[in-house]
């Protein structure tokens, strides 16, 4: 037993250093797939390891959920369409929550397949605090994910639900939760447990929320941050190394996209967190009154930019939701032909999650090495000829960076006004997100071109 | 010397493992945060080993039936985590 203990204990540490080698490859794209590769590997060696235990004595039912999970899973995978990888990554959020939540009640169940029992067969005290926290913050996972999904899917408006006394419930209900983890750490009781994974999940729902559409790439980011959370805490009830290292790693790395995010957003975690910011437009900064805009067609915007020496496209979550990110790269062949520079320049939180934008630019065949982010290519636009916006809205504003009374005021910005002629694609001159009126839309070296984002981009490709 | 309690090797391997999460995530490139994050999560549902043992004793069980839905879970994670991973990675190419 002490032999095969530590080839156990060993095995787990390979799989652990494959999984750190999994997230280094992302460095880069040309060592990524390699990297995806390690953590494939990592995984199939933690299962075996796991599998030939000898506590694991029946294979049927693990022979079934592999048929099952890995048919829905592939399935899923297989068929998703880029512009919905968000929705997906939440709703995988979700099933490491549930997962998360069910290991710990399987091991509050069986403690002893686990051997975190002591002499009297009762469970070990840091087991039973190690296993409430991990169910409490799966459960908070699981169902936080699934608001976050529904969000992003549409099934429900990506307006912020607020309610008077709204974080007082939130911060009464986290009491009564810890006091029930409390409790149950004393008393070992199930009901106790699952009273304290019910009220978790009531959590979970209420914090999502409040919190507008968009704001979700630090939700989706913070979600991911607590999923690695609750993974790390069901590894320290079963004392399994490979899921304490793993669940530090997501945790972290979750955390870190989430601090991204806010930067990239000036805000500060707290304001993310407790909501209420960013819905459906409000009229309250829209009396665009006087102010004049000049208006041009896809064949305008075509004569402009076929004259043009240079020529950064900005693509923001308008563009996915068009699916124009094909007509784009035509587009951008068609310049490339004529011998016009052509680049694409990507806002942080430019889509409803990170780096949301680089994959449907990836998926339309745009090579990477054109496609730059914020800091290498903002001091470029002042002696570029055509910014070309395409669903992008805040993150162009200049008033982030000039108008101190501006609720965005703060927020990095894409320097496009810097550009001698702005192509605008929008639909209409409402605000974005934010809910702010743009000053770009009205300068004199901004062409708006209100239409579809797909259908403009398609009419400026036959007009090249 | 007296015995260390395993839990204090636990938070040893916990908290070193943070930090190497830590310089591992910064010095991955912003275009790939995506795939980074479907990559996360097939990996942390590595969890399934905790369903395994759940799951894995022949008499049935409130634990087997919730190991066996945890198991089905983190399977559809991990095939599905790794594929749309690896389905993403294929699209980043360069300038021909």
């Amino acid at each position: 037993m002490a032999i095969s203990g530590n080839l156990t204990a060993i095995a787990y540490l390979v799989a652990s250093v494959l999984f750190i080698l999994a997230l280094r490859g992302l460095s880069s794209p040309e060592t990524a797939r390699a990297g995806n590769l390690y953590g494939i590997a990592g995984m199939a060696i933690a299962i075996l390891t796991t599998v030939i235990d000898p506590e694991v004595a029946s294979y049927g039912w693990i022979l079934a959920a592999f048929a099952i999970g890995g048919l829905i899973g592939m399935t899923v995978a297989l068929k998703i369409q880029m512009a919905a990888m968000p929705q997906l990554v939440a709703a995988f959020h979700s099933l490491v929550g549930m997962a998360a939540v069910l290991v710990a009640g399987a091991a509050l169940d069986n403690p002893q397949a686990y051997g975190i029992t002591d002499a009297a067969g009762a469970i070990l005290l840091s087991s039973r605090i190690e296993m409430g926290l991990g169910a409490a913050i799966g459960a908070i996972t699981f169902s936080g994910s699934i608001v976050a999904f529904t969000k992003l899917q549409g099934l429900v408006s990506g307006n912020p639900i607020v309610f008077s006394g709204q974080h007082w419930l939130n911060l009464l209900l986290g009491i009564v939760t810890i006091v029930l983890l409390a409790y149950f750490t004393l008393e070992q009781s199930p009901e106790l447990f699952w009273a304290m994974t019910a009220l978790s999940f009531l959590i979970g729902i209420l914090i999502i929320i409040p919190i507008g559409g968009a704001d979700m790439p630090v939700v989706i980011s913070m979600l991911n941050s607590y999923s690695g959370w609750a993974a790390a805490g069901i590894g320290f009830t079963l004392q399994n190394s490979a899921l304490i290292v793993t669940g530090a790693l997501v945790g972290s790395s979750g955390a870190i996209l989430s601090y991204i995010m806010c930067r990239a957003m000036n805000r500060s975690f707290f304001s993310v967190i407790l909501g209420g910011f960013g819905g459906d437009p409000t009229a309250a900064n829209t009396a665009a009154g006087d102010k004049s805009t000049k208006s041009g067609s896809a064949e305008d915007a075509a004569f402009v930019m076929k004259n043009a020496g240079s020529v950064i496209i900005v693509p923001g979550y308008g563009m996915a939701v068009a699916q124009a990110q094909h007509a784009l790269r035509e587009m951008a062949d068609k310049l490339k032909e004529a011998g016009v520079r052509v680049r694409y320049a990507i806002h942080p939180v430019a889509g409803r999650m990170p780096g949301h934008m680089n994959v449907l630019l990836a998926e339309a065949n745009v090579p990477y090495d054109e496609v730059a982010e914020l800091e290498e290519i903002n001091s470029d636009f002042a002696s570029t000829d055509v910014a070309f916006v395409i669903g992008a809205n805040d993150v162009t504003n200049p008033a982030a960076r000039d108008d101190p009374g501006s609720p965005i005021y703060g927020m990095p910005i894409l320097d496009v006004d810097k550009a001698r002629t702005v192509l605008f694609v929008k639909r209409s001159l409402s605000p974005g997100y934010a809910g702010i009126d743009n000053d770009l839309f009205y300068r004199d070296n901004t062409m708006m071109l209100f239409a579809d984002a797909k259908q403009l981009t398609e009419g400026v490709v036959k007009a090249l | 010397m007296e015995t260390v309690d395993p839990f204090v090797f636990q938070l040893t391997i916990f908290v070193l493992a943070i930090f190497v999460g830590y310089y591992v995530v910064w010095s991955v490139t912003p275009a790939l945060h995506t795939p980074l994050m479907s990559v996360t999560n097939a990996v942390s549902s590595v969890i399934i080993v905790g369903a395994l043992i759940a799951a894995g004793p022949d008499e049935l069980s409130t634990a087997k039936i919730l190991g066996f839905i945890a198991m089905t879970l983190a399977a559809i994670n991990i095939f599905g985590g790794f594929t749309v991973t690896q389905r993403m990675l294929g699209m980043f190419r360069r300038k021909k």
